[in-house]
């Protein structure tokens, strides 16, 4: 049994949280920097160089790449070999989140009644996945999720005899969907298989994959690239103004899933996408 | 930017209609923020006929929730959200006065309709650039509703705050 102290894991998700919201991932950095560098369109050109000003700007003086320093996610592999001492691992997190967002001035963003809406608003709770691993370590990775992009999620339960091609133009239609509302150019986060709610969560930790960076799986990357391309010619562009790249990356995740279906969701990643991970 | 054009608050009419789809523009003067629940109590009031905490008339109205000002700062990140979250309560705002919305994304047929009628613009700001912008803003201001932490309305005062103009008051667009 590993012993990792309670103080140890607030103190990781905090500097996370910091790290995710002030610096720009860097795959991220080097798809956007591509993106500028082929565009030909001024108006998209110069967007370019905004978000990247932007991202300098952030990282110097420690300001939040974006205003909406989202619902913050967490997702925990624990080592079943590992144990917190000095306090429980969901209550840890919790108060690391509060901490974090409170000390480097985030946004107060969540509301603790999705009806009522109270006024007040909070720095959490945040929306904890928890996986159990073979071993002794405890690998934490943090995203704060945006709205912009999260409210463009969809999810379709296809039968299991349908057409890749019909799944494919699924995922166009998505991002055709979101247009110009979420901050393009997306990183397409695709979850297929599983159930309902695991394609959701796939299709969320496909956001945390590079974004150059395909699936190993040969006909996954097939499909991936396939849907680059295609949603490439949509033409939207940075904030819509046309231009050759509306995304950056379409990330797909697979899991096994039942014979009488086929779950398939999309959870759209802004160009503001962040996460940050280490492993203790 | 080349070729920008460089506005100053309050704008004029005149100012207003010259303005066209696809143009880059600079604003200089004072802006309003108001997001979901501000629209929603401030389409409220007008409805029922009430006092508004502003006065709405050639106003600018930017969809931003700021992060908090750090030391020194006037405000934090304060990028533009959503604006078709704003769309149906757009229209009420325009026809009490407000001539200029700026957010990011796209607006519904109404909300163009209305900008014709009222001969309004709707602009977009660089989006997910909350940094870029605050660096834009030289003065801010708690005017109202501060129940609503980040959703406030603030009054801004602004610098060269860019945008391009997405709908001109001619109901012409830049984007799909
Ligand atoms: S979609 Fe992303 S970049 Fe755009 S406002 Fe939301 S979090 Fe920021």
């Amino acid at each position: 049994m590993r012993v990792i102290s309670a103080a140890k894991v607030e103190e990781a998700v905090g500097s996370l949280f910091l790290k995710a919201n002030t610096v720009i991932r860097p795959d991220i950095k080097r798809a956007l920097k591509r993106a500028y560098a082929k565009e030909t369109n001024k108006l998209a050109g110069e967007l370019y160089r905004i978000i990247l000003e932007n991202a300098a700007i952030a990282k110097t003086k420690r300001l939040p790449i974006c205003q909406d320093t989202g619902l913050p996610v967490v997702f925990v592999e624990a080592g079943e070999d590992v144990r917190i001492k000095g306090g429980g691992l969901e209550g840890v997190i919790q108060k690391a989140v509060i901490r974090s967002y409170k000390k480097y001035l985030f946004r107060a963003s969540i509301v603790s009644d999705p009806l009522k809406r109270e006024s007040r608003s909070g720095f959490g709770p945040a929306i904890i996945h928890l996986e159990l691993k073979k071993g002794k370590r405890l690998k934490i990775t943090v995203m704060p999720k945006g709205f912009g992009s999260e409210n463009k999620t969809r999810m379709k339960m296809f039968n299991p005899t349908v057409r890749i091609t019909e799944i494919e133009n699924f995922i166009v239609e998505c991002v055709k969907n979101a247009g110009s509302d979420a901050c393009p150019p997306y990183i397409v986060g695709v979850g297929v298989g599983g159930t309902a709610e695991k394609a959701n969560l796939l299709a969320k930790m496909a956001l945390l994959r590079p974004v150059d960076k395909n699936s190993r799986k040969k006909h996954i990357l097939k499909m991936e690239k396939k849907i680059y391309s295609m949603i490439n010619h949509l033409r939207i562009g940075p904030m819509g103004l046309g231009g050759k790249t509306t995304c950056l990356g379409v990330n797909i995740l697979t899991y096994p899933t039942h014979i009488a279906g086929l779950p398939v969701a999309v959870n759209i990643g802004c160009h503001a996408t962040r996460s940050a991970a280490v492993t203790i | 930017m080349k070729n920008a054009l460089k506005i100053c608050t309050p704008l004029d009419t005149d100012v207003i209609k010259k303005l066209k789809a696809g143009q880059f523009v600079f604003i200089s003067g004072t802006i309003y923020t108001a997001r979901d629940q501000a629209h929603l109590r401030l389409a409220g009031l007008i409805k029922s006929g009430k006092k508004l905490p502003l006065v709405l008339k050639n106003q600018i109205i930017y969809y931003t929730g700021p992060t908090p000002a750090g030391k020194g700062r006037p405000v934090g990140s304060c990028g533009p959200t959503t604006s078709s979250r704003m769309d149906e309560f757009t229209p009420s705002l325009l026809d009490a006065g407000v001539k200029v919305l700026i957010g990011k994304g796209r607006r519904s047929q109404e909300v163009v309709r209305s900008l014709k009628k009222n001969k309004g613009v709707y602009l977009m700001a660089p989006a997910g650039c909350g940094a870029y912008l605050s660096e834009r803003v030289k003065k801010a201001k708690l005017l109202t509703f501060g129940d609503l932490g980040p959703e406030a309305i603030y009054k801004l005062e602004v610098e060269n705050f860019p945008a391009v103009v997405a709908i001109d008051s001619r109901g012409r667009k830049i984007t799909a």
